[in-house]
């Protein structure tokens, strides 16, 4: 523990620094502590608990006798709250209603299934807030991942083993490619990475639209733009049997996660990245190479991004299309932030995402509610992560230790 | 008017930065507030100007009790304060300054009423002969003047109680007589000042009362009679020598060999013009100047921040320009630099690993790859010990120390290779007298190894106590170098660049 505490406790506390009035808002979100960040996802649940009251018809009915009949409104709230809530357990953690352990558990491995491109793409995104870069652009990472792992999948016939392992190769190196575009044009012009990279996502969006039209990128005999499968060969072996769609990928993002916190905690590289991002004037006065340290954190951080790309393309959909990285791209900036830019954090964070998507069918069927409510919940998290001083006066939480360097 | 401050008390977080401080200024009298950096002056101020809130304590003015919101009711109560950094927007007029924030208009259209402003300035330039054209920019000012567009403001305001915030810290030896004679005229004229400051010279040649701070604390009061000794005895809690102990140097071979250095920003504005210094092994030249004339750029580019347009610098007899900042490191060169919270430390990192912030990547500290947590953890441990950094542990944050002992993190991290030339810019700023001479120790100590020194400073008394020879620059370029016992008026004329001196 104590060898441990020497390069992690500067994470732990904000910092009573001069410079903390002139924090960016990257930082100040990446310095929030743990308990903002719990108290902000417990209130989006309470919040998003009042909307579904508020939007609830029974709820409203019985609110209509309230001075008559109050109990009823308290049922009604109730049985709402009720039925919401199982329902994000069922659909999310374990089925109730299910015969056998083995399907009542299938929720879980859904959201472990949800959670891993999140975690992926979380890490990319949260090693480049360390280094104070604000990488937007892991929906276009992960699009340009997918499309070259998913080529490799479907038109290289390799063995068994290697393939998936090439396939891999090719969604990090597809990813780290349009990471190393924003590195560059930053290290070499200064252009700020949060246009470019968005500008990139589009381009990206566009180019895999384009390549879909093409017959390489064709199923044979079909004109959609769909790609052909990936090979068997190609696909992460399915973790838990085929009856669940958990495959390898989710181990392989636990193992990335170890992996990105060694590279920030315990490696050369990571000091010279946290150093970056925490102080580039200083980082340069004491010799790093900020320029090339930007170039080098985007193209690791598209790597990462790459590889949430794999969990899809080689994991859960394994025929390409232009929507193969639905929102999981921008999703992955929230459990960044939640996750408060640590790998364990991120994987945390990730597996509640994941449990958040994974229980909106449920939702529907069982709790009869919009599937925007898991969005809204989602939102009001995003709201609270971001304003750290609000989750703290909402909640009565003194500032924190700010002493002021006193100049008189 | 006369104002009066009772068991002000102010805390940030568990620091008290004001203790039950009392104060009273009578008008028409001068009033030093004299104690080091840190001791709590401008915090005090800050309460009474109404920018903080104080936790305890009351504010009186002509007996009456006032409550401050902010900087707007404390002008409207006839209280003036001029910053130590000036509240002035560059690309406007004078007048244009001097009105903002209580702008007068006329007619139906409601145009700004420039001609009062002018007339007004004029009138206070005129009664005080400040010698200021209403219509001049700031930007054209010299900071002089723009410190007396700061009192004309504050003036304009019918202010009749004065703060002034270390107002000669950026000014020359004649600006601040120019200053100090300004002083004497209002309070002739009624106005109470308040001047905050640690220069025992000018308090002695304008207070007429003084308060002593001292960690947050009224330690004393004295009267402009007090010696030099009693007063920074007062200040630091016990008897200091404003001397550095050291020994006559022994200079070496060249060291460092700057030539023709010439230094232009993207503006192609010149910030050094044709510099040429040598520092010799075991020898400490300091530049001498008043801050803004070349000296930031004069470092940054020894170092490698700044890419010169002409000119060479040798160090050891290697070329140095166009190297990359980590090799002049690791050739050699130790760099403290002026803005240690800046450019020195990264304030969210432990004091660890901010003293091997310049070698993480080299053995002992890397094997390449890894970090070696171990070795960092000794290295620490060992320099903490060594240059005296008071912290509970290695492991706080470098951003919880004071500015002492920030400064002797980064010296420790600088000394600590071998060096052949040791860069310091303000190598004392913001430190308490006790840091200061252990700092100035390790420099002379630095020196006496055979390293050469180069020391940039503001402060005219540790350039004179420091240095074996005295270089003076004047924008931008050296406009002399002359011996440590050259006397204060013919560096300060220097500075104003007055003189050519010849060289010594």
């Amino acid at each position: 523990m104590s060898t441990e505490t020497s390069t992690t406790t500067e994470e732990r506390e904000p910092t009573p620094a001069p410079q903390a009035e002139r924090e960016s808002l990257l930082r100040s979100i990446v310095e929030s502590s743990s308990l903002v960040v719990f108290i902000a996802v417990a209130l989006s649940l309470i919040l998003g608990g009042v909307l579904i009251i508020v939007a609830s018809d029974e709820v409203g009915e019985a609110a209509g006798y309230f001075f008559s009949r109050p109990g009823d409104t308290f049922k009604a709230i109730g049985d709402v709250l009720g039925s919401t809530y199982s329902a994000m357990v069922n659909g999310a953690i374990y089925n109730t209603n299910a015969s056998s352990f083995a399907t009542g558990i299938k929720p879980l491995t859904q959201t472990l299934t949800m959670a891993t491109p999140l975690i992926f793409a979380g890490l990319g995104l949260g090693l480049g807030f360390r280094a104070g870069l604000f990488n937007i652009g892991a929906q276009g990472q992960i699009i340009i991942g997918a499309t070259l792992g998913g080529y490799i999948g479907f038109t290289w016939h390799l063995p068994i083993g290697l393939h998936l392992l090439v396939a891999i190769l090719g969604t990090m190196i597809g990813g780290a490619i349009w990471g190393f575009i924003p590195g560059v044009l930053k290290a070499a012009t200064g252009a700020h990475e949060v246009i470019v990279t968005i500008m990139l996502n589009y381009i990206a969006l566009n180019l895999v639209s384009f390549l879909l039209s093409k017959d390489a990128f064709q199923q044979p005999g079909s004109d959609n733009p769909i790609a052909p499968p990936v090979d068997s060969t190609a696909m992460y072996p399915k973790l838990l049997g085929s009856n669940y769609a958990l495959h390898w990928g989710f181990i392989v993002a636990l193992l990335a996660a170890v992996g990105v916190w060694w590279l920030l905690e315990r490696s050369t590289w990571g000091l010279q990245f946290r150093a970056v991002g925490a102080n580039p004037s200083a980082a340069k006065t004491a010799g790093m190479n900020v320029p090339m340290t930007y170039v080098l954190v985007l193209v690791i951080a598209g790597a990462l991004a790459g590889l949430a790309g794999s969990a899809q393309i080689l994991g859960t959909q394994p025929a390409l299309t232009s929507n193969v990285a639905a929102s999981f791209g921008f999703d992955a900036i929230t459990v960044a932030l939640l996750g408060r830019s640590r790998p364990l954090g991120i994987v945390l964070a990730a597996i509640l995402f994941g449990a958040l998507n994974a229980s909106g069918p449920a939702l529907q069927v069982q709790a009869g509610l919009p599937i925007d409510v898991v969005l809204v919940v989602q939102s009001l998290i995003v709201l609270f992560i971001a304003a750290p001083p609000l989750v703290r006066s909402l909640v009565g939480l003194p500032h924190p230790r700010h002493v002021k360097e006193v100049t008189a | 008017m006369k104002l009066e401050l009772r068991g002000i008390t102010k805390r940030f977080g568990d620091f008290t930065a004001n203790d039950r401080i009392d104060l009273v200024v009578e008008s028409g009298t001068v009033h030093a507030l004299l104690g080091e950096n840190g001791a709590g002056k401008s915090t005090l101020m800050n309460v009474l100007f109404g920018l903080y809130d104080a936790d305890e304590g009351e504010i009186l003015l002509d007996g009456e009790k006032v409550q401050f919101e902010g900087p707007g009711d404390a002008m409207a109560a006839g209280i003036g304060m001029v910053h130590q950094h000036f509240m002035l927007i560059h690309p406007f007029t004078v007048a244009e300054n001097v009105m903002l924030g209580h702008e007068d208009v006329v007619g139906p259209a409601k145009l700004l009423n420039v001609e009062q402003a002018r007339k007004q300035v004029k009138e206070i330039s005129d009664r005080f002969g400040f010698d200021i054209n209403p219509d001049a920019l700031i930007e054209d000012l010299p900071v002089g003047a723009q410190q007396r567009v700061e009192i004309i403001k504050a003036l304009s305001r019918e202010a009749r109680v004065l703060i002034l915030d270390e107002p000669t810290a950026v000014l020359t030896p004649q600006e601040t007589d120019e200053l100090l004679d300004i002083v004497r005229q209002l309070r002739d004229a009624g106005t109470a000042v308040v001047l905050i400051t640690h220069k025992l010279r000018e308090v002695q040649a304008v207070a007429d009362e003084i308060t002593v701070i001292r960690r947050g604390k009224v330690v004393g009061q004295a009267k402009p009679t007090a010696t030099q000794e009693e007063l920074a005895s007062l200040m630091v809690g016990r008897s200091v020598s404003m001397t550095v102990d050291k020994q006559d140097a022994n200079p070496g071979d060249v060291m460092l060999e700057i030539s023709g250095l010439t230094v232009r920003d993207e503006f192609d504005v010149t910030h050094l013009d044709n510099v040429s210094l040598d520092v010799r092994r075991g020898e400490i030249v300091a530049i001498a100047g008043v801050q803004g004339n070349g000296q930031t750029e004069l470092t940054e580019a020894l170092l490698g921040l700044t890419a010169p347009v002409a000119g060479s610098i040798k160090l050891d007899g290697k070329e140095l320009v166009g190297r990359p900042i980590r090799d002049v490191l690791m050739s050699g060169v130790g760099f403290v630099p002026e803005d240690r919270t800046e450019d020195g430390l990264v304030a969210s990192f432990t004091i660890a690993n901010n003293m091997i912030l310049d070698q993480y990547h080299q053995a002992p500290y890397s094997n390449g790859l890894a970090l070696q947590l171990g070795a960092i953890r000794t290295a620490a441990e060992k320099y903490v010990e060594e240059f005296d950094v008071r912290t509970t542990s290695i492991d706080a944050t470098a951003g919880s120390l004071s500015g002492g002992n920030q400064q002797k993190v980064v010296l420790a991290r600088e000394m600590s290779r071998p060096l052949k030339l040791l860069v310091a810019s303000q190598p004392t700023r913001g430190l308490d007298v006790g840091s200061i001479e252990f700092v100035h120790k390790r420099i002379v100590a630095e020196r006496d190894h055979g390293s050469a020194v180069l020391i940039v400073s503001s402060e005219l008394d540790e350039v004179v106590a420091l240095a074996d020879r005295i270089a003076v620059m004047y924008h931008g370029r050296i406009v002399g170098i002359v011996p440590p016992d050259t006397d204060r008026d013919t560096l300060g004329l220097m500075m104003a660049g007055a003189v050519e001196e010849a060289k010594a």
